[in-house]
This record gives structure tokens, C-alpha cells and sequence, in this order.
């Protein structure tokens, strides 16, 4: 039943992998990591909105995830690559963006905005839950002290709040990685872009198609154990503090006391 | 400090919470070093009321002063309007209090506690914040805390962390909302040692809600019973102790004493 499969081709997908699938790699990590933190700026600045005396604002902010959460991302995706520029008689979308390191070409540039302002309208829910998982007392107290409201927010709420954020943003940036192939549909070769180019001239869907979910493994993978450690990290100041540091460290460091969590 | 001494002003204070009226009109002067022990039953409208001071609670009418300010709202030509929120911050930072579940920040040691508003409200440096702090941590008898915390310390200690750090803001009043309500008994006295040598020693100015009568004899200067959201007898703790008048009162201190 597996005659049909050119092993040395799986074979070598998996392990020798030449140099414009590790570009393309490098598309899909880069792509997820940029949209991703746009999403938590945005997700922040729209939960405080949210949290607003300004009536104006908190309207702006429901508007906001009401729009992204209710249309396909694949539709804002195509929205912002070919409509904005458009809408808004300016180059908003460039050809390609220079940012030292590296060019970013305008699709991917459009694809990570695109992303990003979806994830937003996601993680303004998480954070706002985080926010409010913080005991009422804690801004209360900051306040007794003399802290105004952004103060205390930044000092005494935000902090704690992370340890409530923490766990469903890695959960969304998993999520990320994997969304990340949409933008391949502006034309952007990352990873499941790479895969389908390939499987095009060669009609071969399992060897490069199976290659490429290894890969998606490899990188969710990696990011659920990172993610673990950063957990790990958070709860540090909730557990014992005359633990060793070196002990602290080992546990930071186990791979298999990680799985084990799971 | 205002010239008649009067750290603590406040006339014919309201507040309701929607239908529900739990101040009906309160007025309390406290002079300069009094210790004022609020009681009375629970709904009383006590807590309430000793939030209203640092304007945690708006107030419907009347008004509070601190040191001869209002507190919490501006006079436009005698019509009180809300104050901005920096201003009823650096109000806030005179006035000390402490909570009956502590709120002490769980993501920080007690010495941080201790040093997180002198250095961002007030922009104390940090190496003299550290070093008053210390001293005010020293003096609630947590000298080696500094760096445990609050989930490793038991309810007496984070609440003698929680005064030392209104403290470290310098107050000329303190605030204590049932300051010992949430503890284990075996720990209420290491708390109320420190109340005492605050008010004892230091001189501090002290409104404090609570049902420790032996502390309110021992070291209040005043007792003031509220019920209903009403201010109903005022006197000397020996007074209630002796002869209290009112009905209610009698009531209330048979089942607490």
C-alpha cells in the first residue's frame, strides 16, 4: 500500500531540506511571531478601551471585535492585501519593507497586518478575562496608596494579570502558526506554500505534504515546551521561594518534566 | 495640618448603592493623634463609611475633609464637583490604609510592598525607599521577611507587612477596615501590637473599624457605634464599657463582649 511513496523524497523533505524550504520556514516563523505580538498590542489597547470611561471608546472597541471575529480571516487577509490601498488612496500596503536585517516583501508585510489586527479582536478577550481573574482588592490597594489608574494598571494589575494571559496566548500562537498558511494565497511562500509549489510540478501530495505537517509538528512542538518553561517561570514568585535556584533551574530545563505537565 | 487640629472632617456624609441607603447623613471629627474605633453590626454602613474617607466610595452628599481638603471633589461655587483622578490620587497618598484581607501584592516580595509607592508615587530613590523600608518592616517585627512572599507569610504577618507599607507613604491618618476580622485568633494580638505602638508611641491618627473591644478600651480614644448608616452614640471607650445608653448599643456589645 506504500508503493507508491518515493521514500528518498520524504527522506530527504524531512532531514536535508534545501535552502527555499528553510526560507520558507523562516517566512512561517517570523510571519507568526510579528502578527502575534501585533495581536497582544492591539488585544491590550482594545481591553482598555474596552474597560473605558469613554463610552465612544468602549463602541469602537466592540466594533472591532465584532467586525474581525465575524468574517473569515482568509477574507481579511485578501481585504488588506488588495483593498487598502485602494480604500485609502495611499500606499499603506508597500512593495516590500526594509527593515535592515532583512526585506519583507509587501505580501507577507500585508499578511502579518492582516493576522494580526484578527488576533487582536482574540486576545482583547483573553485579556480582559486575565484582567478581571486580578482580585478587586489589588487595584483598590494600589490606589489607597496614592497610585492613579494607569499607574496601578501598569504596576499592580497588568503583572498579575499575565499569569492568567500566559496560557491561552500560547494556545493562540500555536493556533498562529498553523493560520500563518493562509497568507501563502497573496502569495507568499512559507511553509504550506513551499509544500503546495512543490507538490504542483511533482504531483507528489504525500511525500511533500506529509513533509511539511512533520515540520508544523516540529514547530508547535517546540513552542509547547517554551511555553511550558515560561509557565514555569510565571508561577515561580506562587511557589516555594526557598527553593535552590539551582533546583529552580533543573526544573526550567527538563524536557520530560515538561511532557509530563501536559 | 489644618489650625484646629482637625486631621479629619467629614458633615452629613450620604451614600446609597443604587436603592440601598447606607450612610444617612454621618458626621465625625477626629483631632490630631485621636484613635477613633468604629462599631457596630454588620450593614452598619461603617466600612462604607471609612471608605468614603479616601473617596474608594463616592460620596451622594455631604462632605469629607482631610488636613482641611476635601476630599475627592472640587468647590465650584459651593457646588461639589468630582475631582480628577491624579488629584484624588495625591490626596490618597496621605491618607494610609489597611484592608481587611491585607491586598498585598502576591507578586511581590514584602520589602517591594513596602517600597513600590514611595519610589513610583513619590519618586523616593530606591536605595533610601529600600532602607526605610527595611526600618518600617523591622518595626512590625518582619526583619527577616524581607525578601519571603506574601503567600509564604501567615494572615498576622502579611497584615503587619500591609501596615508597614501605608506606612512607608508617611500618612497623617490611617485608615484600618476590620484590620483583624480575617485572622486566625492566635495571630490578632501580634497585630494589634503593632496598632498599638503606632498609636501609642508614634502618636499616629487612627480611625479604625472594629470588634476588638479590648483594643478600642486600651487604646481608643473615642468609641463610635454606628447602626443603620447612622452615627447613633459616641463616647469614651469606658463610657460604653460602664453605661452605654442607647438600647441598640447595649444589644450590640452583649453579643461581642
Amino acid at each position: 500500500m506504500f508503493a507508491a511513496v518515493e521514500w528518498h523524497i520524504l527522506w530527504q523533505r524531512l532531514f536535508h531540506p534545501d535552502h527555499v524550504f528553510v526560507l520558507a520556514l523562516w517566512r512561517t516563523i517570523y510571519i507568526s511571531v510579528f502578527a502575534q505580538i501585533l495581536g497582544v498590542v492591539l488585544g491590550l489597547i482594545a481591553a482598555l478601551m474596552r474597560m473605558s470611561k469613554l463610552h465612544p471608546l468602549r463602541i469602537l472597541s466592540g466594533l472591532y471585535v465584532l467586525v474581525f471575529r465575524g468574517t473569515p480571516v482568509i477574507l481579511q487577509i485578501y481585504f488588506v492585501y488588495f483593498g487598502v490601498n485602494l480604500l485609502f488612496g495611499v500606499a499603506l500596503i508597500p512593495n516590500s519593507v526594509n527593515f535592515g536585517l532583512f526585506v519583507m516583501n509587501g505580501a507577507a508585510f500585508a499578511g502579518i497586518l492582516a493576522l494580526g489586527i484578527n488576533e487582536g479582536a482574540y486576545m482583547r478577550e483573553i485579556i480582559r478575562a486575565g484582567i478581571d481573574s486580578v482580585d478587586r482588592g489589588q487595584l483598590e490597594a494600589a490606589r489607597s496608596l496614592g497610585m492613579h489608574y494607569r499607574l496601578a494598571m501598569r504596576r499592580i494589575v497588568l503583572p498579575q494579570a499575565t499569569r492568567f494571559i500566559v496560557p491561552p496566548l500560547g494556545n493562540e500562537f500555536n493556533n498562529m502558526m498553523k493560520t500563518s498558511s493562509l497568507v501563502f494565497f497573496i502569495g507568499v511562500t512559507e511553509l504550506f506554500g513551499d509544500a503546495e509549489i512543490r507538490y504542483s510540478t511533482t504531483f507528489r501530495p504525500v511525500e511533500y505534504f506529509g513533509a511539511v505537517a512533520f515540520w508544523y509538528l516540529v514547530l508547535t512542538s517546540v513552542w509547547s515546551l517554551i511555553q511550558v518553561q515560561i509557565e514555569r517561570r510565571l508561577a515561580v514568585s506562587e511557589r516555594s521561594d526557598d527553593e535552590p535556584l539551582l533546583e529552580r533551574l533543573s526544573h526550567l530545563w527538563s524536557p520530560m518534566a515538561a511532557w509530563g505537565r501536559r | 495640618m489644618s489650625s484646629n487640629g482637625k486631621v479629619m472632617h467629614a458633615q452629613d456624609v450620604m451614600k446609597r448603592f443604587g436603592r440601598l441607603e447606607v450612610l444617612k447623613g454621618v458626621s465625625l471629627d477626629v483631632a490630631q493623634g485621636e484613635v477613633v474605633c468604629i462599631i457596630g453590626p454588620s450593614g452598619s454602613g461603617k466600612t462604607t463609611f471609612i471608605r468614603c474617607i479616601n473617596h474608594l466610595e463616592k460620596i451622594d452628599a455631604g462632605r469629607i475633609e482631610v488636613n482641611g481638603h476635601l476630599i475627592g471633589y472640587r468647590d465650584e461655587d459651593g457646588k461639589l464637583v468630582e475631582d480628577t483622578e491624579r488629584n484624588i490620587a495625591r490626596q490618597r497618598a496621605e491618607i494610609g490604609m489597611v484592608f481587611q484581607r491585607f491586598n498585598l501584592f502576591p507578586h511581590k516580595t514584602a520589602l517591594e510592598n513596602v517600597i513600590e509607592a514611595p519610589t513610583h508615587v513619590r519618586g523616593t530613590p530606591k536605595e533610601e525607599a529600600i532602607l526605610e523600608g527595611k526600618a518600617l518592616l523591622d518595626r512590625v517585627g518582619l526583619a527577616d521577611k524581607f525578601d519571603t512572599y506574601p503567600g509564604k507569610l501567615s494572615g498576622g504577618q502579611q497584615q503587619r507587612v500591609a501596615i508597614a507599607r501605608a506606612l512607608a507613604m508617611n500618612p497623617t491618618l490611617m485608615l484600618f477596615d476590620e484590620p483583624t476580622s480575617a485572622l486566625d485568633p492566635e495571630v490578632i494580638g501580634e497585630v494589634l501590637d503593632v496598632m498599638r505602638t503606632l498609636a501609642l508611641e508614634m502618636g499616629t491618627t487612627m480611625i479604625v473599624v472594629t470588634h476588638e473591644m479590648g483594643f478600642a478600651r486600651e487604646v481608643g480614644n473615642r468609641v463610635v457605634m454606628m447602626d443603620d448608616g447612622r452615627i447613633i452614640e459616641e463616647g469614651s471607650p469606658e463610657h460604653f464599657f460602664t453605661n452605654p445608653t442607647e438600647e441598640r448599643t447595649k444589644r450590640f456589645l452583649s453579643k461581642i463582649l
